[in-house]
């Protein structure tokens, strides 16, 4: 089943595609990664599929959960989490609090405790979203967005400010959404974060979809040729390249009778370097085209 | 939830709101009380021969109660919706399936109960400190309760209006200016007729000058609507001025209205 379904979406402002022409289908349960750099189209791409921005007129076709976003209504709303790159305004009440008013909009919330709890908030769920760090703010957009129970969550950079432990623990949250079959699109540029998260990614840049794949199949990562390297007994670093690494092991291993091979690496190129080479183009361009 | 029981958690959640935010309650909620005692005091000596029943604080709690009007409608809602429209707060409840009128509602709420509390402060420090009598006949209680109700709503549409113009970081200057002004002119501070004429005139367009005269009709001595400037109360051309405003600002309003801020769609 999909979720999402988009045909040539496209956004423009004065000059500027911000997205130009995507097509793509999101799967009912699975975790789509929007990758990309700052300026790529992320957000304006969500935005249009939560029903926040207009695409152009006239042009492509998008259907969120069957339905035409640019119509939202309150029983698709219900259906849909929602968080935002950026949000503010709630300095003055606590999580508890905003958290129990918008639950009370949806037809089936979650339990408030069960959302703090989940967002890890227990010891700030009754002090004022002033005194949060930036980390904490962020859990609470979280906890908003998953209160109503949403089919389809989207997330915007959901964890720009987060602390390293927080970033795992928000992965967690989310692989556990997923164990309940929400569909769950988020937008990010954190390389790790797609790799850990993600079914599928789609790489975007200059609001063009640059590549779409698992993230360890990305840009034919899968079947690229390893570089396997190990040490002698002089120190001296040897390197083989192959499509076959694990019989290249194997010899090493018998080699060695069994024992630790010296300083043994199998490189495989990296989710980075396959998405720096995916978006370089883009990035020059775009720095010409602004200078 | 229906949208009236969602309405009435937006208003407890404004009414949260608006009490921790120190400089609203100050600014708009105590400003009038704190004046009317501040006037009461330092003018008393001017109302010595009044006559009986005259005293500075009968002659200004009109003027306050007004100034309260403009100030728990138009003002905390101008400045309030322009500050949640800028910081996203606007975008967020949109992102809910929670009914647009939930938050108008909520609002309303929040105006009805401040501005109502307001009043009752105003008049309980009239009376119970300054021994101001209040009206005995159940006429005035009326004008009281329709100038005041008017009033509200238009401030309440007016002020969601004037939002649009402002930003989450011009709203000071931008809701404050008129705002001053207007009490300036409109004769909430000191008595309307001692305004320059051509003044009086441009504050008859607005409402404030309206709502004023009316609450003085309620508070002061039937006598003294001779000072006024058609020498009468003129309530049925308050309510006439009133009305249109708040239909004219309702209209206003529902055109007019963003839940997005600019350059964000
Ligand atoms: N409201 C807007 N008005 C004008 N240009 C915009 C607007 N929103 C986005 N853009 C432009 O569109 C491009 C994509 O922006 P955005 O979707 O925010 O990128 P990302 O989220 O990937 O960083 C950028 O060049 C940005 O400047
Ligand atoms: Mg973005």
């Amino acid at each position: 089943m999909t979720a999402i379904s988009m045909r040539r979406l496209r956004k423009t402002y004065g000059e500027k595609k911000a997205v130009d022409g995507i097509d793509l289908d999101i799967e009912t349960g699975e975790i789509f990664a929007i990758l990309g750099p700052n300026g790529a189209g992320k957000t304006t791409t969500v935005e249009i599929l939560e029903g926040f921005r207009a695409r152009d007129k006239g042009q492509g076709e998008v259907a969120v959960l069957g339905q035409d976003p640019a119509r939202p209504d309150r029983a698709w709303r219900n259906r849909i989490g929602i968080v935002l790159q950026t949000t503010s305004g709630l300095d003055l009440l606590t999580p508890r609090e905003i958290l129990t008013s918008t639950a009370k909009a949806y037809s089936t919330p979650r339990s408030v405790d069960d959302v703090i709890t989940a967002v890890g908030l227990e010891e700030k769920a009754d002090q004022r979203i002033a005194g949060l760090s930036g980390g904490q703010r962020r859990r609470v957009d979280v906890g908003l967005g998953i209160i109503g129970r949403p089919e389809l969550l989207f997330l915007d950079e959901p964890t720009t400010g987060f602390d390293p432990q927080a970033r795992r623990d928000f992965w967690e949250l989310i692989r556990s959404l997923k164990d309940e079959g929400t569909t769950i699109v988020l937008t990010t540029h954190y390389l790790d974060e797609a790799e850990a998260l993600a079914d599928r990614v789609g790489v975007i840049a200059a609001g063009r979809l640059l590549a779409l794949d698992t993230p360890a199949g990305l840009g034919g990562r899968e079947s690229a040729e390893a570089v396997v390297s190990w040490e002698d007994e002089a120190g001296t670093r040897h390197t083989v390249t192959t499509a076959t690494p694990t019989a290249e092991v194997s010899r090493l291993a018998a080699l060695h009778d069994g024992r630790e091979v010296p300083g043994l690496q199998v490189i495989r190129p990296s989710l980075e370097d396959v998405y720096l080479s995916l978006i370089a183009p883009h990035i020059v361009a775009e720095t010409e085209a602004s200078s | 939830m229906n949208t009236v029981a969602l309405g009435w958690d937006r208003t407890l959640i404004e009414l949260k709101q608006y009490i921790r935010e120190k400089e609203s309650v100050f600014f708009s909620f105590t400003f009038p009380i704190l004046l009317l005692i501040l006037f009461a005091t330092i003018f008393s000596g001017q109302f010595a021969d009044a006559g009986p029943g005259m005293s500075a604080a009968r002659f200004f709690l009109p003027g306050m109660i007004s100034a309260g009007v403009l100030l728990t409608s138009f003002q905390t809602m101008a400045m309030s919706v322009a500050t949640e429209r800028d910081d996203g707060t606007l975008k967020r409840l949109r992102s809910t399936p929670m009914p647009p009128a939930a938050y108008f509602l909520g609002k309303v709420g929040l105006v009805l109960i401040t501005s109502l509390a307001q009043l009752a402060v105003l008049l309980a420090v009239a009376r119970l400190a300054y021994d101001v009598a209040l009206p005995a006949d159940a006429g005035r209680w009326w004008t009281l309760a329709w100038v005041f109700v008017l009033g509200i709503f238009g401030g309440v549409v007016l002020g969601i209006a004037w939002s649009s113009l402002a930003t989450a970081r011009s709203a000071g200057a931008v809701v404050i200016a008129p705002v001053l002004v207007l009490q300036f002119i409109s004769g909430v501070y000191f008595q309307f007729t001692s305004i320059p004429h051509w003044l009086q005139s441009i504050a008859s367009v607005f409402p404030l000058k309206w709502v004023a005269q009316g609450m003085r009709s309620v508070f002061l001595p039937e006598a003294m609507a001779s000072e006024e400037m058609a020498g009468s109360w003129e309530l049925g051309r308050t309510a006439l001025v009133l009305g249109a405003w708040a239909v004219a600002g309702l209209v206003i309003c529902l055109t007019t209205f963003r839940w997005y801020k600019r350059g964000t769609t």
